[in-house]
């Protein structure tokens, strides 16, 4: 230390710990993952258990376009972030504004099929085990669909108000992280409830 | 290594502002050591509450057919105690140590999601006030209330709206709901915490052992308590919007409930002890004056603990009647746990050998945790197996096994922990004296209650029976446990009387006072808002050893 002409450089640390925003997303992922095994470990365990119809071969139809709809927003919304990563805001926009469009018409599909449920079919959550865990995880699905698309208008109201900028992009990929796993669980319920269900 | 001296404002100088803003502070902060001092004080007060009840049944139970309390007031006694200790005190004494040390321990600013963290704290809170809400509203507020009486794991069919009418349920039922998403707010805090904030040089393989063990506590919390959450919905959904998930007359299965809340129920108890290890882990190197023996192992072992705790859930369900397939794989997964289990004990043991072990309290604490923990290990590979577990299952001597866990490792480490950072949290020494009295009159108590417990339950004894007959030869037994308690009391009496003293009147600790080696000791007690005034560089496991002896560091040897 006393001689001072002499300086030893120090090596440079290299010091790049991982983002708290995404370690967080992925940690909730988890929660949530394991929120939804639960469910649907209840489903398959009542799957052909429930003492009265109707029973899911009577009632359920394959939502296929409803379900492009949701999986395709998935791309829709990776987009918007590429588009926001480079300074596109207007494209950014676009893409992210698609994504809401989709997962909008995601939940309306759910509201009609239900509705049909109930009032067609008189499939309530009541009237038996097939109702009781059908809506439950169905429900509980289009809960996080429903959280998620009020996240996503929130960052919709904030970009047309022009708060939304390249430097954000961090910000709004972490919600994208959430959108995705929505999407990916819905591939699981959707196998479940309408194949193997069925 | 240039030190440039800097002078800070010194808060102590202003006058402290009135009583009011000063609570107003408590309740709006952020701070990760304040919401940390809260959690601990809010497990303390539910602490005593727990232990109140405890109380009431052993006071029933101390002569047969006595007359203290009605089988109904028991009934609420053991379903109360019980979620009190392990939701109300154990955890957010668990978040609380968490939230106070690692932030500091890693040489963070604060915890990474601030707000979250007072989110996280508040939802706990409001989750324990609603649980004792229901001792007035548990009838819905027409007449007397009554709490919850369905047992801490609360069976089904027992929980139906057809046998728990009123909303004593509810109330256990949302307590559970609103206090768990608050645990996993804190576990996904300090996972990212952990991961994201460590300071400079601090690789995963140079964290304390603490952060190491809280880490595994965050990430098993996430996948145990959120299983919980899900349960805990179904169950509102079978009370409040008739589904059938537990309804066994529409077909449902009261088993899988079972299944849903031991998933979540064994790794808890995993999820209180490996904390319980972390103190311990920090305790026993620096009183034995030795780096802690085998670390990698330690570390290892702990990930091995959090991974297999996930899949031996059914351990509590072999009495319901499971296949052989399923009891033997249980029996096994079960057995394999207290091989990591055995290795830390071995790495204590190691720490300690060749030591110059200091008896302090803190160290007090952590030696009787060794011996009693591995007896508690020793009865739980007992009832492992599952013919023996059919026959002592649900019996006393199953309820000695799991509080000679929780009191005799849990709650002993906590007391270490209390007495070895009480000097970093208040900024002044504890007495001594009147902590070699608390452990003692508890060891005593603990002794006296929980190994002679074990006794009826192999004499037959079930557990949650309000009275009982006399001649079966449980009579002497129960006396003595129920003495043991009264031990315990005092012994906690002396040290909430030796913390409540020491805070105002006890000398002033310094900022090092057990010459430790972890980052929390380099700055001042209690730590200023900002932690550290700058930031720490780290090169081993013990950056203050280092700084303190140069001319040796341990960087070196790692």
């Amino acid at each position: 230390m006393s001689a001072s002409s002499v300086t030893i450089p120090e090596a440079e640390i290299r010091w790049n710990p991982p983002a708290r925003g995404p370690v967080g997303m992925y940690c909730l992922i988890a929660a949530e993952s394991a929120i939804f095994t639960i469910f649907v470990v209840a489903y398959i365990f009542y799957i052909g258990k429930s003492l009265t119809g109707p029973q899911p071969k009577d009632v359920l139809e394959v939502p296929v376009f409803y379900t492009v709809c949701l999986l395709s927003s998935s791309l829709t919304i990776h987009f918007a972030v590429k588009f926001l990563r480079s300074g596109k805001v207007g494209f950014f926009l676009f893409w992210w504004f698609l994504t809401i469009a989709l997962g909008g018409t995601f939940l309306v599909g759910t509201a009609l099929e239900w509705r049909h449920l109930i009032y067609v079919d008189g499939l309530t959550i009541q009237t038996n085990l097939f109702g009781t865990t059908y809506y439950s995880l169905v429900g509980l699905h289009a809960f996080h669909v429903t959280v998620g698309l009020l996240a996503l208008t929130a960052v919709l109201l904030f970009a047309l108000l022009g708060d939304v900028k390249q430097q954000h992009a961090e910000r709004v990929e972490v919600l994208s992280l959430y959108w995705h796993f929505v999407d990916a669980v819905w591939v699981v319920v959707f196998t479940v409830v309408y194949i193997i269900g069925r | 290594m240039s030190t440039e001296s800097i002078t800070w404002a010194t808060p102590q100088a202003a006058t402290p502002p009135p009583l009011v803003e000063q609570l107003h502070h408590w309740v709006a902060t952020v701070d990760h050591k304040r919401l940390g001092i809260l959690y601990i004080l809010y497990a303390l007060v539910f602490l005593v509450a727990g232990g109140v009840e405890a109380t009431i049944m052993r006071i029933q139970l101390i002569r047969p057919h006595n007359h203290f309390v009605s089988p109904e007031v028991f009934n609420r006694m053991f379903t109360m105690h019980g979620t009190t200790m392990i939701f109300f005190a154990a955890m957010p004494l668990v978040f609380g140590f968490a939230n106070y040390l690692v932030p500091l321990m890693i040489g963070a600013r604060d915890m990474a999601f601030p707000r979250l963290n007072a989110f996280s704290f508040w939802m706990t809170a409001f989750g324990g006030l609603l649980l004792y809400f229901s001792f007035v509203g548990g009838d819905g507020l027409y007449g007397a209330g009554s709490a919850p009486d369905v047992g801490w794991f609360a069976y089904a069919p027992l929980t139906s709206q057809t046998f728990s009418p009123g909303h004593s349920t509810d109330f256990w039922i949302l307590a559970l709901l609103v206090s768990g998403i608050g645990s996993v707010g804190t576990a996904i805090n300090i996972i990212a915490t952990i991961l994201s904030l460590r300071c400079p040089g601090m690789t995963l393989g140079k964290m304390p052992l603490l952060a190491w063990l809280n880490l595994t506590m965050a990430g098993l919390v996430i996948l145990a308590v959120s299983p919980l959450t899900a349960a805990q919905v179904m169950l509102l959904v079978d009370r409040f919007l008739g589904g059938h998930f537990f309804d066994t007359q529409a077909g449902g299965s009261a088993v899988i409930w079972m299944h849903f809340f031991w998933v979540f129920g064994h790794p808890e108890v995993y999820v209180l002890v490996i904390p319980a290890f972390a103190f311990a882990s920090e305790i026993i190197p620096v009183f034995s004056r030795k780096a802690i023996f085998g670390y990698p192992i330690m570390v290892a072992a702990t990930l091995c603990i959090g991974f297999i705790s996930m899949s031996v859930w059914a351990h509590h369900m072999f009495t319901v009647g499971m296949s052989a397939a399923e009891n033997t794989f249980f029996v096994f997964s079960t057995m394999a746990i207290a091989v990591p289990t055995g290795i830390k004990i071995f790495n204590w043991l190691a720490t300690m050998w060749g030591g110059q072990i200091h008896f302090q309290t803190p160290m007090l604490f952590c030696i009787a945790f060794l011996f009693q923990f591995l007896i508690a290990g020793l009865t739980g590979v007992m009832l492992s197996a599952a013919p023996f577990d059919w026959q002592l299952g649900s019996s006393y001597f199953v309820v000695a096994h799991f509080h000679y866990v929780i009191v005799g490792a849990i709650l002993f480490t906590s007391f270490g922990a209390f007495y070895y950072w009480f000097p970093k949290m208040s900024g002044r020494m504890y007495n001594e004296k009147f902590g070699k009295l608390h452990f003692w009159l508890f060891l005593i108590g603990f002794h006296l209650t929980f190994d002679f417990m074990h006794i009826p339950g192999l004499l037959g004894m079930p557990r949650r029976i309000y009275t009982y007959e006399p001649g079966r030869g449980w009579d002497i037994w129960n006396l003595i446990v129920t003495i043991g308690v009264f031990f315990q009391a005092a012994g906690v009496l002396v040290f909430a009387c030796n913390l409540f003293w020491s805070y105002f009147r006890g000398q002033v600790a310094g900022s090092d006072p057990w010459d430790a080696w972890t980052l929390e000791w380099s700055t001042t007690s209690p730590p200023p808002a900002y932690n550290f005034a700058a930031l720490p560089e780290v090169k081993s496991r013990r950056p203050l050893w280092d700084l303190k002896h140069p001319e040796d560091p341990d960087w070196h040897y790692e």
